[in-house]
C-alpha cells in the first residue's frame, strides 16, 4: 500500500516535471508512516495537481527524533530541506538555531502569501509563536490529553458509566470502586510526563518552568515541583502502590491494555481516537482531562504535543514562494477539516473546526469535539501557551525515570520531583551555553 | 626457533601495508581526532557557533553522578555479558566436540543466533519479556513471580545481557570448537591412559591449551560489549529504568541525538576512547603472559 502510494505520487512528480521546466521543486521531511504517512502523500498530490508552479516531493526520514537529526546534519553539510517536520519537544532547539530556520511569518511576508495569524487556533499556534505573537512554525499534527473511559467496564463494577468523573477526586472515587470490584487495571497512562506534569502544570495554571514555562528565555529553570505537581505525582504514586493505577510503559503502550479491554480508565491523546475505534470491542467514551478541585476552581487549558513544519534558511526565493503556497495550502479550511477527521489531531484553524462542525461530523462522531473544546475553552495563559525549553526530550527521559522511581514506590512524589528538576536544570543549562 | 620473513627494501613493504594505514587514518585517525578537538567546544546542533571551554566539558561530566553511575553500569554489563557468552559457548563447544554422530546438525545450529543483528535480538527478546504480551513473563505469573523489567533495575540488566549474550555465544562457540579440535588427540589420550578423568584433562590440558583462543575472545567480547550491544539496549530498554542499564556507548548516543549536546557527547567518545585503549593494553601486558601459545 505504502510502496503504491510512493510509486504513484514519484511517478506523477516525474510527469508533472517533464513538461513545464519552470516548475520549483519544494523539498518536504516529514516523520510519519502507515496511515498518517498516506494521508500526508495525498496532501501533497493534491497540492501538486492544484496548480502547475511548484512541485512538493516528501520524504519520510524515520520517526521525530531521526527527522529532527536529519534535518541537523543535512544543515551542517548545506543540504537542507525546504522544509522540515519538527515534533513539539524541539521547538526550543529550531527556535535558538537562528540563521538555520527562516520562521513563517517572514516566509510569508517575504512571498507577499496571504497569511493571517490570527486564522489559528490560539492554543494550538501559541507553542509555535514568539512572544510577540510572530508565528515561527506552522503547526501541523497536534493533539492534547483526553480521558478515556471504557463504559463497560464501569458497568462490569457496579458503577454508573455516566458518572462524573471532571475532577481527580472523583476518579480517585472511581478507582476505589473499581479496585473494590475486583478490577485488574482500573486506570493506566501513556505519555506521563505530557500528560501528568506538562498539561497538568498547564490545566492548573501553574508554571512548569520559570521565564514563561522558557519563552522568555534560555536562562529557565525547570519548576515541576511545586506542591500542586507534587500532590498529584503523590496521588498517583499512591493509585500505583494500591493497583489502582498500573504503569505500562514510558510511551503509548498503555494503549495496547485499554483497546484490548483490560483497563477501565486510559488518560491518552486525542490521536488516540483512530486505534481505539477501530480496535475496541467495547463501548469507550472520551471525556476532558479531569483536574484537581482542590487546586483549581476550573480548569484552564491543555497544551498540545505533535509537530510543526519549520521553514530551513538558505533557500532561493523562488522556493520560498512555494513553500508558501504549500502552507498556505495545508491550513486551508478544506484541507485542515478532512485532515483533522481522518487523523483525530485538532483543527489548526478556526474555519477548519467551524467547517467540521458544519459537516456533521461531531454529531456523527460524538466526543472527537472534546480536545477541540478543552482546548479552546479558555484564553492560554503564560503558564498554558505550550513549554519552550532546550534538550527537551532528554529532559522528559529523566522525567520518567524519576516519575517510574514513584510508581515503584522507590521515591516519593516530592524528592523524586526535586531530582527532576535539579537534574533537568543542568541541561538547561548546557542549552543556555550553547546557544549564548 | 622462530622463522622470519622479511621484505628486501623500503617501498614494497610500504605500499603493502598501505592500504590498512590508509583505511585507518580515514576511518579511525580523522574522526577520533575530530572527536578530541570537538571535546574541548559546546557548540549548538546546527554548528551555526562554538563556544571553547578548555576541559569544561570532561569537568561536566566527571561532577555528574549519572555519568560516574555510567561506568559501574557499563562494568557491570560488560563482564556479565562476557562471563556468560563465553561460559555456555566454552560448556557447548566441549559437548560438541565429544560428539560423533549428528555433530554438524548442533554446530549449524548453535550458529544460526549469530546471523540475527542485535536490535533483531532485542525485539526478539523484548516480545518474550514484554510486561503484557510475553510468553516468559506469562509462564513467570503463573509461577507466582510477577516480571516487570520496565520498572525493575535488575531485571532489565538481566534482560539485555541475556539478550546480547545469546547472539555472542555462537561466535564463540565456534571459536572454543576450532580450538579444541586443534589440540591434539594424542595428548588427551595419554592422560587419559595415565588416569585421569574428564574434569582433570580439562583443568590441567584442554583449558591451558585453549588459552589463546580464550585470550582472543575475551578481548573481542570486552569490545562487543562496550560498543556493538547498542542495538540491544536501545530497543529492549532506552537505558532505563533510572539508568540502570545506560551503558558509556548509550550515553555517548543520547546526549548527542537525544539532548543534541555534541560537546559532552564528543567528550564521552574521547574518554571512552582512552577506557579502550587501556584495557587493551591491560589485556596484552598482563593477561596475555599467562596465555600458552
Amino acid at each position: 500500500m505504502k510502496m503504491k502510494y510512493m510509486l504513484s505520487a514519484s511517478a506523477l512528480s516525474m510527469v508533472m516535471a517533464v513538461p513545464a521546466m519552470a516548475q520549483t521543486e519544494i523539498e518536504f521531511w516529514h516523520a510519519f508512516t502507515g496511515r498518517l504517512g498516506e494521508l500526508v502523500a495525498e496532501q501533497v498530490e493534491t497540492f501538486n495537481a492544484s496548480q502547475s508552479d511548484y512541485v512538493v516531493s516528501a520524504t519520510h526520514k524515520g520517526n521525530y527524533s531521526e527527522t529532527l537529526n536529519a534535518g541537523i546534519a543535512a544543515f551542517r553539510a548545506g543540504e537542507q530541506p525546504d522544509i522540515l517536520m519538527v515534533f513539539e519537544v524541539g521547538t526550543a532547539t529550531m527556535m535558538a538555531a537562528k540563521g538555520a530556520i527562516k520562521p513563517v511569518y517572514e516566509v510569508m511576508a517575504d512571498a507577499g502569501a496571504d497569511f493571517n495569524s490570527e486564522a489559528y487556533i490560539g492554543s494550538v499556534k501559541g507553542y509555535y509563536t514568539s512572544n510577540d505573537g510572530q508565528m515561527l512554525s506552522l503547526p501541523f499534527n497536534s493533539s492534547t490529553p483526553v480521558l478515556w473511559v471504557n463504559r463497560d467496564a464501569l458497568s462490569g463494577a457496579g458503577i454508573d458509566p455516566n458518572v462524573d468523573m471532571s475532577t481527580w477526586e472523583q476518579v480517585g472515587e472511581v478507582l476505589d470502586q473499581l479496585k473494590a470490584a475486583g478490577h485488574d487495571c482500573p486506570m493506566t497512562t501513556a505519555w506521563q510526563s505530557w500528560i501528568h506534569l506538562e498539561n497538568f502544570s498547564a490545566y492548573h495554571d501553574t508554571p512548569f518552568a520559570t521565564k514563561a514555562n522558557g519563552f522568555e528565555g534560555v536562562d529557565t529553570k525547570l519548576a515541576l515541583n511545586s506542591p500542586a505537581q507534587v500532590a498529584h505525582v503523590s496521588a498517583m504514586g499512591e493509585w500505583a502502590q494500591d493497583g489502582k493505577f498500573i504503569y505500562a510503559g514510558r510511551r503509548n503502550e498503555g494503549g495496547a491494555n485499554f483497546r484490548a479491554g483490560e483497563c477501565a480508565l486510559f488518560t491518552e491523546s486525542s490521536a488516540g481516537y483512530a486505534g481505539i475505534k477501530a480496535e475496541a470491542t467495547f463501548d469507550f467514551e472520551v471525556r476532558p482531562l479531569p483536574y484537581w478541585e482542590a487546586l483549581a476552581d476550573e480548569p484552564q487549558n491543555t497544551i498540545i504535543g505533535g509537530a510543526s513544519l519549520w521553514v530551513m534558511e538558505g533557500q532561493t526565493d523562488e522556493e520560498y514562494k512555494g513553500v508558501a503556497a504549500f502552507l498556505n495550502f495545508l491550513s486551508s479550511p478544506e484541507i485542515q477539516a478532512k485532515w483533522h477527521q481522518d487523523t483525530g489531531y485538532l483543527p489548526i484553524t478556526t474555519a477548519a473546526a467551524e467547517l467540521t462542525k458544519e459537516q456533521g461530523f461531531y454529531d456523527a462522531n460524538p466526543g472527537t469535539d472534546v480536545a477541540v473544546i478543552q482546548m479552546t475553552a479558555k484564553a492560554p495563559t503564560s503558564n498554558s501557551k505550550g513549554l519552550r525549553l532546550g534538550s527537551f526530550d532528554q529532559i522528559r527521559g529523566i522525567i520518567d525515570e524519576e516519575l517510574e522511581a514513584v510508581w515503584s514506590g522507590d521515591k516519593d512524589a516530592q524528592s523524586a520531583l526535586d531530582s527532576a528538576a535539579a537534574r533537568g536544570d543542568e541541561l538547561l543549562r548546557r542549552f543556555e551555553q550553547a546557544n549564548r | 626457533m622462530e622463522k622470519r620473513v622479511t621484505f628486501k627494501g623500503l617501498w614494497l613493504p610500504l605500499l603493502l601495508v598501505l592500504p590498512q594505514i590508509v583505511i585507518t587514518a580515514v576511518f579511525f585517525f580523522y574522526p577520533a581526532g575530530q572527536a578530541i578537538w570537538q571535546s574541548l567546544f559546546i557548540p549548538d546542533p546546527f554548528g551555526l557557533s562554538m563556544q571553547y571551554v578548555g576541559l569544561g566539558n570532561f569537568e561536566y561530566l566527571l561532577g555528574n553522578s549519572y555519568y560516574r553511575a555510567s561506568f559501574v553500569t557499563t562494568a557491570v554489563f560488560s563482564i556479565l555479558v562476557t562471563v556468560v557468552s563465553m561460559g555456555i559457548a566454552l560448556y557447548l563447544a566441549v559437548l560438541a566436540d565429544r560428539l560423533i554422530k549428528g555433530s554438524g546438525v548442533y554446530r549449524t545450529l548453535l550458529i544460526w543466533p549469530y546471523a540475527v543483528a542485535p536490535a533483531v535480538a532485542g525485539v526478539l527478546w523484548l516480545f518474550m519479556f514484554n510486561t503484557r504480551v510475553g510468553v516468559v513473563t506469562w509462564y513467570l505469573g503463573v509461577l507466582g513471580y510477577d516480571w516487570n523489567h520496565v520498572l525493575n533495575g535488575g531485571e532489565a540488566m538481566g534482560l539485555v545481557v541475556v539478550a546480547s549474550a545469546w547472539g555472542r555465544i555462537s561466535y564463540n562457540f565456534l571459536f572454543f570448537l576450532a580450538g579444541l579440535q586443534s589440540i591434539p588427540k594424542s595428548v588427551i589420550e595419554a592422560a587419559a591412559i595415565d588416569g585421569a578423568h574428564f574434569w582433570t584433562r580439562f583443568r590441567t590440558i584442554v583449558f591451558p591449551l585453549l588459552s589463546p583462543t580464550t585470550f582472543f575472545l575475551l578481548v573481542v567480547n570486552i569490545v562487543y560489549a562496550f560498543f556493538e550491544t547498542f542495538g540491544v539496549i536501545h530497543t529492549i530498554t532506552s537505558g532505563g529504568p533510572q539508568q540502570s542499564t545506560t551503558i558509556l556507548v548509550y550515553k555517548v548516543f543520547s546526549d548527542g541525538f537525544v539532548g543534541q549536546d555534541l560537546g559532552s557527547s564528543a567528550a564521552q567518545s574521547v574518554i571512552l576512547l582512552v577506557i579502550v585503549g587501556l584495557l587493551t593494553i591491560v589485556q596484552f601486558k598482563y593477561i596475555e603472559r599467562r596465555v600458552h601459545y
